[in-house]
C-alpha cells in the first residue's frame, strides 16, 4: 500500500496529498500523522491538498478527525490549497469539516501556525 | 464496470472523470458527479457488499447529461427516507453519503428492496 509522505519543518509537519486516495491510505496517513506528532512534538500540521480534484465524505471525516486528534495531541492542523470547485462540492455535499482549520495556501498556512506558535510562548 | 473493493472507488472516480470530460462538463460540475460516484461507488462496496458501475451518455431535445447506475444485490435499504436524511448512517459514516449526493446531481432515483439488493440511478445534466 501506498504511503503519504510527512515531512518535517522546524516544529510544523507538512503533508502534500498528491494522489488519489483509497480509503486505507487516508487512513493510514491518519495513523501515521499522529505518531509523527508524538514523536517529532510538532506543534503544527499542514495538510496540503491543492492536488486533490474532489474530497468525499470519507476524506473529509479524515480531515476532521486528524484535526482532533492533532487538538488533543496540543498541535494545529491546517488545511490549505482547497480548489474553488472542491470547496463548492464540499459544501452542497453537506460537510462543514467542522473543527478544521483552513488557509488558501502554504504561506498562509504558514503564518496561522507562525501566530499560534507565538501565542503559545506568549 | 465491477465495484467489489476500495481500489474499485478510485477506478470508478477515475472513470466518471473521463466520461465528464467527453461530456464537456464545467470543472465544477465535474468535480461534483464525480464527488457524487464517489460516495455512491462506496456505498456499494461497503453496504451493498460489492456490485457494479454502469454509465450511459444521455441526450434529451437539446441537452446532454451523463447518468451513472449504482448497482449492488446487498441487504437493500428498510428505510429510504430515513437513509435520505441529512446526518443519519447506518455504518461508521458521516451520513451525508446518500443524501449529499442527491444534492450533487439533477436526477436521483432509488429502486431498493430489503434482502434484494439497491440500485442508485443519478443523472447531471451539461
Amino acid at each position: 500500500m501506498e504511503r503519504i509522505p510527512i515531512l518535517r519543518m522546524g516544529r510544523a509537519l507538512l503533508v502534500t496529498i498528491q494522489i488519489d486516495l483509497q480509503d486505507q491510505v487516508a487512513l493510514a496517513l491518519q495513523d501515521d500523522l499522529s505518531s509523527m506528532i508524538e514523536r517529532t512534538g510538532a506543534n503544527g500540521v499542514l495538510i496540503d491538498i491543492s492536488a486533490l480534484e474532489i474530497v468525499d465524505s470519507f476524506v473529509g471525516r479524515m480531515l476532521a478527525s486528524i484535526s482532533g486528534i492533532a487538538a488533543v495531541l496540543d498541535a494545529t492542523v491546517v488545511v490549505v490549497g482547497m480548489q474553488p470547485a472542491v470547496a463548492i462540492t464540499l459544501v452542497e455535499l453537506g460537510l462543514s469539516l467542522e473543527g478544521v482549520r483552513t488557509a488558501l495556501n502554504v504561506e498562509r498556512g504558514m503564518a496561522v501556525l507562525a501566530a499560534d506558535d507565538r501565542n503559545q510562548i506568549d | 464496470m465491477a465495484l467489489l473493493g476500495e481500489r474499485d472507488i478510485v477506478m470508478c472516480r477515475q472513470t466518471v472523470r473521463k466520461l465528464t470530460q467527453q461530456v464537456k462538463f464545467s470543472l465544477v460540475d465535474q468535480t461534483k458527479m464525480i464527488t457524487a460516484a464517489s460516495e455512491l461507488s462506496r456505498n456499494t462496496v461497503v453496504y451493498g457488499g460489492g456490485g457494479e458501475m454502469r454509465w450511459e451518455i444521455v441526450h434529451e431535445g437539446l441537452r446532454t447529461g451523463l447518468r451513472l447506475a449504482f448497482e449492488d444485490k446487498g441487504p437493500g435499504i428498510p428505510d429510504v427516507d430515513l437513509a435520505l436524511t441529512d446526518g443519519w448512517t447506518s455504518g461508521s459514516g458521516m451520513g451525508v453519503g446518500l443524501s449529499g449526493s442527491r444534492r450533487l446531481v439533477n436526477d436521483f432515483h432509488i429502486r431498493t428492496a430489503v434482502g434484494e439488493g439497491t440500485c442508485v440511478t443519478v443523472t447531471r445534466w451539461k
